[in-house]
């Protein structure tokens, strides 16, 4: 009967109802919007980290995340090959520049050179032409999001970057910078010529330690061989990266800042409507009081309401949030739901609901039984 | 059974047999300045088999005797005893635990659950008793039944009239077999016709050798209905008449007004 009782609450007020759920489904799409983006964000700062074949990565000293890097010297491969436990070093430029779009314009891009056959940093997800492709003259691969900042709109168009002509040569589906700056993926001596990169340099060495290997060991016996130098484990550089991003900058603060905000809102909005269904129905919760119930029997009926605006509220919110995720999986910023945050959310929501059942529980355990022979 | 007028309060009582038993009742109401001794040591015993009336003026103390009598309040000096045991040092969840155990009750305005159809409404007095499943909707049935509302298990308060919503909250209160049932102002909200109908109803449950029932009123013609009435002023009994061989004649004038009144 407890929940024969909250449904039956619940559902007595329509408009009060629809309030709930409204607050409830704005809370959990504005969560989900938040903590999707800042989701995507991850991904999108780590994506070519955690694509990169490197166990460690060699760098130039402070270099705070993939794209802003200053050049090292090339010899420094060298050294690191040289030393025991490494199987590969694979040279790698990455570098800011200007893409010049056809149809006049420009706009900044970032270059990601590597020897395909190296296997260092390869582009993936190719649905228009092939890796092998870019060993072709001014060969060059770009994601198809950036067709259209690009200026151009497919395989075999050309444009302008630094003084050297590029043409497309492939087309990837999903790699997506963090900075919205397009990566222009081509091979390591076409990147240097590009951004303009004396031949003696690269932006990293990716480390490939061979099996059995000890990371630590390596990563102290590349460091005294290269001291001008910094060399990080992948997860460093992972965990560097995102600091920046997401914590230097503050743009994830904002994210979670919102997805907090929202979470606030939400629980603001269905203690207020749980508090003020509780007070039009307290003569009930007094007559069940006189009944002889138990304050638990009360605390269910409470409870059970606000679990059922938690679900109901839950189905619509995840229903818009996932149409929401469904739009923007084509945009620059995508919104990432995994099955993680989804069960998160869910937590979250039944959560927040718990916790505005709160007021209405001691609204309800501060009344008077005798009540019941005042009406 | 009896009811002592006016007396000064005296030694506590030993547990009684009796269904309910009340002893030197006091209660205060309000504080500082304005608090208000609303009973001033009443005493008074229910006796199984009896419908008894509580009759008295506005503000004369029924309502707050009835809450007490009831465990909903705590007297502030007296013993109550229910069903042999006394309510003294309970605490909240106790004497609701008491209530669930041994009292029913009948409310001036029903307090029937708008939301819940008048099957549900009186299985909710055996939910909180922990008793559900098939076996509790067939003693809700069974307890409509006894109120001549077989036929409406499934209307809800709305669609139903008063006299039939009064009936509801009878059996609501009957279904859980308490020792005392305890109404208050059962006809005040009724025309006389479905006043009356309740009033039977609740002296043919006072017959139940195993309860007594309790109505405070200030309606005179519940009167005939009563086997004892009550009367409090002040705070304070003051006056009890019994009615032990009328309540037969009594039942044939009320049919014979009623004929009247089809007539």
């Amino acid at each position: 009967m407890t929940f024969t009782l909250a449904f039956r609450n619940l559902f007595y007020d329509r408009i009060r109802l629809v309030v709930t759920l409204v607050g409830i489904l704005f809370s959990i799409v504005l969560v989900a919007v938040q903590l999707g983006l800042y989701l995507g964000a991850r991904t999108m700062i780590i994506s070519m980290i955690d694509r990169a074949d490197g166990d460690l990565w060699v760098m130039a000293y402070g270099t705070k995340n993939f794209e802003e890097a200053q050049p090292i010297a090339a010899r420094e491969r060298f050294a690191a090959l040289s030393t025991p436990g490494v199987a590969k070093a694979i040279p790698l430029v990455t570098a800011f520049t200007d893409w010049r779009k056809p149809t006049g314009g420009s706009t900044l891009v970032v270059v990601i050179g590597a020897e395909a056959e190296d296997g260092g940093l390869r582009p993936w997800n190719v649905i228009e032409g092939d890796v092998s492709g870019l060993g072709a003259r001014d060969a060059v691969m770009i994601d198809k999001t950036y067709l259209a900042e690009l200026g151009v709109k497919g395989i075999g168009d050309t444009a302008q970057v630094g003084a050297s002509r590029v043409r497309i040569a492939g087309l990837t589906e999903g790699i997506r910078s963090f900075t919205v700056t397009p990566y222009v993926f081509t091979t390591l001596n076409r990147a240097r010529s590009l951004v303009d990169m004396p031949a003696d340099k690269i932006t990293y060495v990716l480390v490939k330690l061979a099996p059995g290997a000890d990371p630590e060991t390596v990563r102290t016996e590349i460091s005294h061989k290269l001291p001008d130098s910094e060399v990080l484990t992948r997860a460093e550089f992972r965990q560097r990266s995102l600091n920046h991003w997401l914590f230097a900058t503050g743009a994830g603060v904002a994210l979670i800042g919102g997805a907090v905000l929202g979470l606030v809102v939400g629980t603001v909005i269905v203690a207020q409507t749980l508090y003020s269904s509780t007070k039009d129905h307290l003569n009930e919760f007094a007559t069940l009081r006189a009944l002889g119930s138990s304050g638990g029997y009360i605390h269910k009926v409470i409870l059970a309401q606000a679990g059922l605006s938690a679900v109901l509220g839950y189905v619509l919110g995840m229903t818009i949030a996932l149409t929401i995720v469904y739009l923007s999986e084509h945009t620059a910023l995508p919104i990432v739901m995994t099955p993680a945050l989804a069960a998160l959310l869910l937590a979250l929501t039944v959560a927040m609901c718990a916790i505005s059942a709160l007021s209405a529980i001691g609204k309800v355990m501060r009344i008077d039984p005798a009540m019941v022979f005042n009406r | 059974m009896t009811a002592q007028t006016a007396q000064p309060p005296t030694e506590p009582a030993p547990p009684s047999s009796g269904v309910l038993e009340a002893h030197d009742i006091v209660k205060e109401l309000g504080h500082g300045a304005g608090k208000v001794r609303a009973l001033k040591g009443v005493n008074l015993s229910l006796n199984p088999g009896e419908l008894t009336l509580l009759m008295g003026p506005s503000g004369s103390g029924k309502t707050t005797l009835l809450s007490i009598l009831g465990c909903i309040l705590t007297p502030t000096e007296g013993t109550l005893f229910v069903a042999g045991q006394s309510t003294e040092g309970l605490n909240p969840e106790q004497l609701a635990a008491l209530r669930r155990r041994h009292v029913g009750f009948i409310f001036q305005a029903y307090n029937l659950f708008p939301t819940l159809t008048a099957e549900e409404n009186v299985r909710v007095a055996l939910d909180v008793r922990h008793q559900r499943g098939s076996e509790a909707v067939v003693r809700a049935q069974r307890a409509l039944q006894q109120v001549g509302l077989r036929h409406k298990l499934k209307s809800y308060p709305a669609n139903m009239s008063g006299g039939e919503q009064q009936r509801v909250a009878v059996a609501r209160a009957l279904v859980g077999a308490p020792s005392v049932i305890l109404a208050d102002e059962p006809t005040a909200a009724l025309d006389s016709e479905n006043g009356l109908a309740v009033m039977q109803l609740l002296s043919e449950i006072a017959k139940d050798k195993s309860r007594a029932v309790l109505a405070v009123t200030h309606d005179p013609r519940t009167i005939p209905f009563a086997n004892r009435v009550l009367r409090i002023e002040d705070g304070l009994i003051v006056g009890e008449e019994r009615h032990a061989e009328g309540v037969e004649t009594v039942h044939e004038l009320a049919r014979n007004r009623k004929r009247k009144a089809n007539a």
